[in-house]
């Protein structure tokens, strides 16, 4: 109770000095008073969500918007913010700076919250005091109203997310462009000319020196095979052949068998994932494996990959020395890099001494329903699919339909029309009623199916657009 | 030993010059297949005397033929069967060699550069030896580099053993090592003592053994 006093108190501080700044600032234009006037509402609105936590167990998580990158000079050396050019970045920053603050919704949010608090407080004052449990979770409702997120920033956040792992992919992979590109042109294309110029000098020799032209063939086949021995190093660092033919269990088996570590192998995933998650986890564990091999001096060590509902989990562990740090190897940058198109993320726990234990996971990576484990249309529902279809067109037809029409035309003639045998203040709703009965038995019978085949459908999606 | 050779290699050109290669040499070609169904039934049909099987076919493009290979081999035990591939893996030849009756040979496409020593392998295999590649050789010692009594062998025991894995007989080593019969007889001793395995006259029989021990890790 005193801390929510003290809260209103400090709360009622900062309103002091805000509501009036902001006044001034959008009257006045005393624009410097704005940015610490929001500043100090944000903190009072920070603490009140991490105080509702912690005393109603009511969650709020920061709404606010992700601050504007720094601005970035051109290639001529100016800075731009929309239509104008400034020598200097300060301008631009305090322009994005000031639309990042005024445009949140947040900050407007919260404002009114600060306004609003000391009223709710007074207004909860009796529960609180009868029954503070109750009264709290009251207080953290109305907190929740207006310091959540907004649709928006979640979106917005989210947009940002995927901007910068995108752009992280992208550049990842015109890297490795560029590192393809320079092998082929400084090896193999360079080994090619070269063999085809000792082809060229035998067919020269041919007639004077055999002797020489024979031994300038046996050279260029000796450069076709080094040239074959480096095509296959570089093909196996863009995808590794045995990852294409046999998938990710047996890549990384035959990856554990190629080290000096012992290492133990267990995949336990019911069925193969996409190829550039399969090529991302195998790379990962294939440095991760290096790693202990090269710098950890690690005698054996663990592959585990599982599944855990659509996240896919990898947890490397070895015996070496530890201490590996992911600010200092670009190894584990590396990883971290390749992981983050997917999302994935890393955790290393790597005490000096050992053992050293990496804990990968790519969330959301596998389908939610494997394609083939969707069980066929359960018995009970085909049964029900199949009365429905046999049956509708009774309620439907003859009890709803013929007997709407007997009834609007007053014809006299009865049948087996039901609806016309009872009294008559209830013959119209018996008609609706049956026309509603059949009509929905015949929705029930198209939905079933159409449901389960959409399952089914999202699970093959990937396999027969051909990702999978 | 038969002659009759049966090839699966779907690149025409290599196709063609597998089938060129081998007629120069003696052999009479029974079949030259492209996908993996139809090495499938050739191989159990016609039980060529050897074949010569591209680890990579249509319609997958996987591993096809690796996997037509072994499933022949389990249907007619000791089939005699030369994989060939763009790549080596440990975890292959230990496929092959897992049913330890020798008749195999898993090498590299390259080898195919050098005629004779290609011939040579096919023959080996047709007779019911081994024909490791070096490259899986290699993995194979490099893997095992931290066992200790690997460790204890001297260069040249060590040079004997690869060549002895790679399936070669005596002769063929002490020519290739520049050493005498008798000499490579004496490594060959000793490296089984160092191995703790049990001496074999028989070239085969030796071979796989020593496969054996490296792949038993």
């Amino acid at each position: 109770m005193a801390a929510l006093l003290g809260m209103t108190l400090v709360q009622v501080g900062i309103l002091l000095f805000a509501l009036p700044a902001m006044i001034l600032t959008f009257t006045l234009g005393l624009v410097f008073l704005y940015p610490p006037a929001v500043r100090l509402v944000r903190g009072a609105a920070e603490e009140a969500r991490s105080r509702v936590g912690a005393w109603s167990g009511i969650r709020i998580a920061s709404p606010y918007l992700p601050e504007p990158a720094p601005p970035q000079p051109m290639a001529d050396g100016l800075y731009r913010y929309e239509r104008t050019l400034y020598r200097s970045p300060r301008i631009p920053a305090w322009n994005a700076r000031w639309k990042w603050l005024s445009t949140d919704p947040a900050t407007w949010r919260d404002l009114l919250w600060l306004v609003l608090d000391p009223l709710v407080k007074l207004a909860l004052l009796p529960v609180l005091l009868l029954t503070p449990a109750k009264g709290l979770r009251v207080y953290g409702q109305w907190c929740v109203l207006l310091l959540s997120a907004t649709r928006t920033s979640v979106l917005r956040g989210q947009l940002t997310h995927l901007h910068q792992s995108r752009s992280i992919a992208a550049d990842s992979q015109a890297a490795e462009m560029r590192r393809i590109e320079r092998d082929l042109h400084d090896g193999t294309q360079a080994r090619l000319i070269a063999i085809g110029m000792t082809l060229g000098a035998a067919e020269e020799l041919m007639d004077a020196d055999p002797a020489a032209a024979r031994t300038l063939m046996s050279k260029a086949r000796d450069a076709s095979a080094e040239t074959l021995t480096e095509l296959r190093r570089l093909i196996r660092g863009i995808h590794p052949p045995v990852l294409a033919e046999r998938g990710l269990a047996d890549a990384v088996r035959a990856l554990a068998m190629d080290t000096a570590l012992r290492v133990e192998v267990q995949v336990d995933l019911p069925h193969r994932p996409e190829p550039p998650v399969e090529a991302a986890v195998y790379f990962a564990v294939s440095e991760l494996l290096a790693n202990a091999a090269r710098h950890g001096d690690a005698r054996s060590a663990s592959v585990d990959i599982s599944s855990d509902g659509p996240s896919l989990r990898i947890t490397v562990t070895d015996d070496g020395l530890g201490g590996a740090d992911p600010e200092g190897g670009s190894g584990l940058c590396g990883i971290e890099r390749r992981l983050a198109a997917f999302d994935g993320v890393m955790a290393i726990n790597s005490p000096p001494g050992g053992p050293t234990t990496v804990m990968m996971v790519l969330p959301k990576v596998l389908p939610e329903l494997w394609s083939g484990s969707l069980p066929r249309l359960p018995r009970w529902k085909a049964v029900v699919v199949a009365l429905c279809w046999s049956l509708a067109w009774c309620p439907t037809f003859p009890q709803g339909l013929v007997a709407a029409v007997f009834k609007t035309f007053e014809i006299p003639e009865k049948s087996w029309f039901l609806a016309l045998y009872v009294p008559e203040p209830f013959q119209w709703p018996v008609i609706l009623l049956m026309l509603a009965l059949g009509l929905g038995m015949y929705a029930t019978a198209i939905a079933i199916p159409a449901k389960h085949n959409r399952d089914r459908w999202m699970a093959e999606a990937p396999r027969r657009l051909g990702l999978g | 030993m038969g002659n009759r050779v049966l090839i699966a290699e779907d690149l025409y050109l290599l196709r063609d010059g597998l089938v060129h290669l081998l007629q120069a040499h003696g052999f009479s070609v029974v079949a030259a297949v492209e996908s993996g169904p139809d090495l499938l039934k050739g191989l159990v049909e016609l039980r060529p005397d050897v074949s010569v099987v591209d680890v990579r076919l249509p319609p997958t493009f996987t591993d096809e033929g690796l996997q037509a290979a072994l499933e022949a081999r389990r249907r007619v035990p000791g089939l005699p069967i030369l994989v060939l591939s763009q790549h080596v893996e440990q975890l292959y030849a230990r496929e092959l060699l897992a049913d330890g009756s020798g008749a195999i040979g898993y090498l590299l496409k390259d080898r195919v550069l050098n005629a004779g020593q290609f011939v040579d392998a096919v023959r080996r295999v047709a007779e019911g030896g081994t024909a490791m590649d070096p490259e899986v050789i290699a993995k194979l010692l490099a893997s095992n580099a931290r066992r200790e009594p690997l460790a204890a062998l001297t260069p040249r025991e060590r040079q004997v053993l690869e060549a002895m894995a790679e399936g070669r007989s005596n002769a063929a080593i002490a020519q290739r090592l520049y050493l005498s019969e008798s000499a490579v007889a004496k490594h060959t001793a000793s490296i089984f003592a160092k191995l703790d395995l049990a001496p074999s006259e028989d070239d085969n029989r030796r071979v796989l053994a020593v496969l054996a021990y490296l792949n038993s890790r």
